[in-house]
Parts: C-alpha cells; sequence; structure tokens
C-alpha cells in the first residue's frame, strides 16, 4: 500500500493539487509533493493526472468469504415504529427492484417486530418479492443488540449480496453494528446506488464534507454489500394488487432476543409530529422570526400544507424551537421536494443541511442574504406579512 | 468513573470552498479542528467527572498534527491524551477505524464509559461509535441528548428519534453517541490551557497496539472509494416581485404542480 509521484512524468501541472480532496499535495520546485500524513490514499490525485506520474499501489483487501457468487438478492431493512413500516422502507423497496433488474435477482425485506401481518401485502405490492419475518413481544420495539443478533443470523442463511436500509437514527445504529459483526463494507446516508454493469457490484455514492463534495464507494470483496440510504432519495413503487410475494417466518432461540439495554419509554414530542427527515414540505424559520411566538405564524402554513416546521440554528440557540427542529450542519440534513426558508441568512452551516431540497422557496428582507444565492425563487420583503398572506392563499386554494 | 472520548480531528467544513473555475475544493487555510460533535461528548465526560470523580482518556486516531485536537480536549477538563498514529492505519474506513480504536481501548484497560460524538462532520457516517461498542462487545446507546441518572452500575439516558426520544437503560460499561443538545462545551480555563500544554501526549503505533494486519488500515477495510467528484453547484433563480397577494398566489400554483 503506497502512493508515490514519479517525479520524471509529473510536470508540474497542479491538476493533483487541485483535484486533492484533502489538501495532502503542494507543489515543490513545480512538482507534486504527497504529504502521507494528509493522504487517505483516495486515488483523486491519480485519476486527475494526465501524465501518468502518479502510482497509487493498493494491496487488495483480503477477501474472507470463500465463495462469494453464493450471495444472491438484495435485501431491505423495513423499519417500523410503533407498528408501522416506515415510508425509507417503501422507497427502499422501490430502488431495489429497479437494480434488481440489473442483477437477475429477488428483493427481500427484513421485518422484525410484533403484529405486523397487516401490513405484509402492502410490502409485497411495493415490491417484496419475498419478507423475512420474525415476530415476538419481546420485538416489538426496536433494540440495537436483539435486532442486531437476528439480523446477522439470516445473512448467515440465506447470503443476500445487497443489504439496504434507511439512514434513520434506527437504521444507522443498527447496521453500524451488523457490520462490524459480519465484516461487511457499510457505506453511510447513500444518495445514489446503482450497479457496476460489467462487475455485477454496487457502485454507492454519498456526500462527504457536509455536501461538498460527492463519493462513490464499493465493497467489491466482501458480502452482503451494506448501504444505508437517506430519505426521500429515491421512489417508492406505485402498489401493485396483482404483485405475489412469499412470507418467511423465522424464529430463534430466545437468547438471541436478549437485550442489555433496556427500553423504558418511548416519548412522542407534539411538535414534531411531522418527522422532518419524511416531510415533503417544510417551512423553516431562522433568526429574522424574532421570538419564539413568532413561529406561530409558520406553524398555520406547515398546518395547512401539512408540511413539518424546520428551524436554522440561529432559532434553536436562542431558544424559539427545539433542538430536533434544526436544519444544518450540526442539526438534520433534509431534502423535501420543497423547502420554504422564511427570516434564515443562509449561513453554509445551514446550507449544507437543506440544499439537496429540490425547490427553495427564500423569503428575507435582506435582498442581500446568502439564501438567495441558493434558492429557486427568492420573495425580498416582510415575512409577517408574507407568510400570512400564503397561509390565506393556500387556505383558499384548498377550498375551491 | 473512568471514562474515554473518542474524537477526530476535521477540517472546518464550513470553510471548505469550491473554486468555481476549476470545480474543486479550496483547502488553503482551512483551520482543523475537533468535530463539533466531538465538543458535547468531551463536556459530558467532563460532567460526568464533576459528578463522579474517575478519569478522562481522550483517544484519536490520525496524523501527528491530531496532537492539538487532543491538547484541546485536556484543556477542557480531560485528563490524558492518547495519539492512535501510524502509516499502517492510512487509508482506513469506519470498519478497521472502529477495530484500530476498539484495540487501543482495551489497551487503556478499564473504563465505565466511551462516548462519542454522533458522526464526524468529515465523512457523516455515524458508524465508528457503534462499531466500537459492537468491537468491544458493549452495549451501545446512539443520539443521546441527556443523561437523566448515572451511577458507577448503570445510566438512564435519553435518545433522539426523528419523531421524540426514548429513554433507555443500560448497564455499564456502555458507549454512547451524544447529540448537541446534551450540553453547551465550556470554554477552557487558562489553568487548563496551561496544563494542557504541559501534558504528555501518549503515541501508540502498531507495533504497540499489536493488532491484526489484515484488520487495520486500507487492507482491513472493506470499503474502497472508487470516485471523488464535486456535486453540480446550486444556482439562484428568480426573484419574485409584485405586490404581495400576486407573490403568494405564484408561490400556490408553483407549490401545486409540484406536490401534485
Amino acid at each position: 500500500m503506497s502512493i508515490q509521484v514519479i517525479v520524471e512524468k509529473c510536470t508540474g501541472c497542479t491538476l493533483c493539487f487541485k483535484a486533492c480532496p484533502f489538501g495532502a499535495i503542494r507543489m515543490t520546485d513545480k512538482k507534486a509533493v504527497i504529504d502521507l500524513n494528509k493522504c487517505t490514499l483516495c486515488g483523486a490525485c491519480k485519476d486527475a493526472c494526465k501524465f501518468k506520474a502518479i502510482l497509487l499501489e493498493k494491496t487488495p483487501a483480503k477477501c474472507d468469504i470463500p465463495n462469494i457468487k453464493d450471495y444472491k438478492g438484495i435485501w431491505v431493512f423495513l423499519e417500523q415504529k410503533n407498528g408501522r413500516v416506515q415510508p425509507v422502507s417503501y422507497e427502499l423497496l422501490g430502488k431495489a427492484q429497479e437494480l434488481s433488474g440489473k442483477l437477475g435477482c429477488d428483493v427481500s425485506g427484513v421485518l422484525i417486530g410484533n403484529k405486523l401481518e397487516d401490513q405484509l401485502d402492502e410490502l409485497i405490492f411495493c415490491g417484496a418479492d419475498n419478507i423475512y419475518l420474525v415476530e415476538s413481544p419481546e420485538l416489538a420495539n426496536f433494540q440495537d443488540e436483539p435486532y442486531t443478533n437476528i439480523i446477522v443470523e439470516l445473512i448467515k442463511k440465506y447470503k443476500p449480496e445487497i443489504f439496504l436500509c434507511g439512514a434513520t437514527n434506527i437504521g444507522r445504529s443498527l447496521i453500524s453494528r451488523v457490520a462490524i459483526n459480519i465484516k461487511a463494507g457499510l457505506t453511510a446516508d447513500c444518495t445514489g446506488l446503482d450497479i457496476d454493469s460489467e462487475k455485477k457490484i454496487l457502485l454507492q455514492t454519498r456526500p462527504a464534507f457536509g455536501g461538498n463534495i460527492m463519493a462513490t464507494i464499493i465493497s467489491p470483496n466482501y458480502r452482503p454489500q451494506m448501504a444505508t440510504v437517506r430519505h426521500k432519495v429515491f421512489q417508492p413503487l406505485t402498489p401493485d394488487k396483482k404483485r405475489k410475494g412469499k412470507i418467511i417466518k423465522e424464529s430463534f432461540d430466545s437468547s438471541l432476543y436478549f437485550s442489555r439495554t433496556k427500553l423504558l419509554d418511548i416519548v412522542e414530542e407534539v411538535e414534531s409530529l411531522i418527522n422532518l427527515s419524511e416531510a415533503d414540505i417544510i417551512v423553516s424559520g431562522g433568526r429574522g422570526m424574532g421570538s419564539h411566538e413568532n413561529f406561530k405564524i409558520l406553524e398555520e402554513l406547515a398546518q395547512v400544507l401539512g408540511a413539518a416546521v424546520g428551524s436554522s440554528r440561529a432559532a434553536v440557540d436562542s431558544g424559539w424551537m427545539p433542538y430536533s427542529h434544526q436544519v444544518g450542519q450540526t442539526g438534520r440534513t433534509v431534502a423535501p421536494k420543497i423547502y420554504f426558508a422564511c427570516g434564515i441568512s443562509g449561513q453554509i452551516q445551514h446550507l449544507v443541511g437543506m440544499q439537496s431540497s429540490k425547490i427553495i422557496i427564500a423569503i428575507n428582507k435582506d435582498p442581500d442574504a446568502p439564501i438567495f444565492k441558493v434558492a429557486t425563487y427568492g420573495i425580498v420583503g416582510d415575512l409577517f406579512e408574507i407568510v400570512p398572506a400564503l397561509t390565506r392563499k393556500f387556505k383558499e386554494a384548498l377550498r375551491k | 468513573m473512568n471514562i474515554i472520548v473518542c474524537i477526530k480531528q476535521v477540517p472546518e467544513t464550513t470553510e471548505v470552498r469550491i473554486n468555481p473555475e476549476t470545480n474543486t475544493l479550496i483547502r488553503e487555510g482551512v483551520k482543523s479542528i475537533i468535530n463539533p460533535f466531538d465538543m458535547y461528548a468531551i463536556e459530558e465526560s467532563v460532567r460526568l467527572k464533576e459528578r463522579f470523580g474517575g478519569k478522562i482518556t481522550i483517544v484519536t486516531m490520525g496524523p501527528p498534527q491530531a496532537d492539538a485536537a487532543l491538547r484541546e480536549a485536556i484543556s477542557m477538563g480531560a485528563d490524558e491524551g492518547v495519539l492512535v498514529c501510524d502509516r499502517a492505519f492510512a487509508g482506513s474506513d469506519t470498519w478497521a477505524t472502529s477495530y484500530t480504536l476498539a484495540g487501543a481501548i482495551k489497551k487503556i484497560g478499564t473504563f465505565d464509559l466511551v462516548i462519542c460524538g454522533k458522526q464526524a462532520s468529515d465523512g457523516d457516517t455515524a458508524q465508528v461509535g457503534p462499531g466500537i461498542a459492537t468491537h468491544l462487545n458493549i452495549p451501545q446507546v446512539t443520539y443521546v441528548k441527556k443523561v437523566e441518572e448515572a451511577t458507577d452500575k448503570s445510566m438512564r439516558v435519553e435518545r433522539m428519534l426523528e419523531e421524540g426520544f426514548e429513554i433507555i437503560e443500560t448497564p455499564l460499561p456502555a458507549l454512547l453517541t451524544v447529540v448537541k443538545e446534551i450540553n453547551e462545551p465550556r470554554i477552557p480555563s487558562l489553568k487548563g490551557l496551561l496544563r494542557a500544554k504541559s501534558s504528555k501526549i501518549t503515541m501508540w503505533g502498531q507495533k504497540e497496539l499489536g493488532l491484526d494486519p489484515q484488520k487495520i488500515g486500507l487492507c482491513g477495510s472493506p470499503t474502497q472509494v472508487v470516485k471523488i467528484f464535486t456535486p453540480p453547484q446550486r444556482v439562484g433563480g428568480q426573484i419574485l416581485k409584485g405586490e404581495i397577494p400576486e407573490i403568494a398566489a405564484q408561490i400556490v400554483e408553483l407549490v401545486r404542480s409540484e406536490v401534485n
């Protein structure tokens, strides 16, 4: 495992210097020099070099799996909360169906909980060819250890080649444990998935550095290839009531269901009844809101639209909104169809959390606010006049 | 209570800018900071130490300059710093990183609690915390927003979910990953700064840790980065002009056509 610049071939063109995402290359005497303390061997410089002057030798990771070809099929973790399968799981079934066409394999869901029979048909209509169902009263709510144990056992038994999971708080905790246990490659928070048509492996694309760069990641020598996937990136299939699927019930020794941590209570926060990550529309407010009470006008607009209410860090730090509503670098990353930014100036920390939204509508009294540089539509004016006017218009439109 | 806090030194993401002409990252003059989420992990460890006594050891894996991150943590009230640093660890993904950090924690010895930030601001994976817990075979609670009660045997904490939170009790030793809401990190005292300056940082490489060579660095990492590129930058659109009722009507139409 090594990287070096072949000095004779280096022309000093600086392409590698510019391509390095880690600032590990400097130019000395018109030659590229790699700082090995900063280099992560990502290979961006090698790809950028037009003169083949960078030599990168990667010792291939040793494969512990003797028969990689035995691993077949795409699995989706079907996350349920309060006995309801979450929308992100349906989105993943839709994407898995598309990918399975390129691999010629089945799509299977893994559903763990208690009394979930009522949703099996819907899951099959939406793309599950098989559902591995593990039910028991002690599995009703998610807990890291039993859920990990069950998934590890199922993977060992059935050998899926790809395993997808929503990048939710639960999903990211659970799947990390599974991946360590079975030594699989896991890519977090993907926004793009595809199959390499030649090698038939999963191409996983995800943002890094707060969305400033994108990386495509593979796990060619390990199975299953595991990824968590962001909400709202993929579309669920339109339910097809003619679709057929198989239910495979599994149960395990009760010792596998044991959890060292004890779930004592689940507290639903009234303000967060509409899940920010799952919302199609988000109405967010920032410093320009001025007070906790003023968020009421955003809540009214949100109610008419069936939207969730978000907030910038400034409004959370001022105590106007709880942290669970914060969008941005130290809060949540969201990508709704429509994002209303009301009285939000548009600091980069906020932008990295919402710039993947399809349409951004910004309302701000400062025409020079940075938010207008990313907004699809901007309105320069007083949000206390504009927001209530919007609420009225939407109410009128809904009545028609 | 003996606490180990795992931190990461990251570039200050907010300063990472794209050169619009070359479409590449501008990294000159970008500061290195402690990952913002790890600041809450450090602060929580100091608060627990203030209540229960004990020792706080900060662990980081990174290049020699990550020494600065350890000293900053010590200035906030931690006792010792361990820098896990070796070319053999370069190219580690989350699997190999959590294996290596778990190896360092085992070498530190007995502990009651490991605390990590919920994720790092450069990689954003949130995988290393649970990975360490799994390698150590200890229970984990992720996204902790409040420690409700603690004894030297167990803890009751609030774990943030998308639409509320869970109250979870865990025996110790355990690993927590924490979110911003849990506390407000303190400013280091002058005494802390002086102590940080004179503290000795322990350096461990592969020789000291003696880890399985097949499980570290690039070789021990199941994932490989095959391509890095910059996404298309969002450009500002249209400023809507006119009387408020007209603008509102336009917005209604836009939203309708998008949602239906």
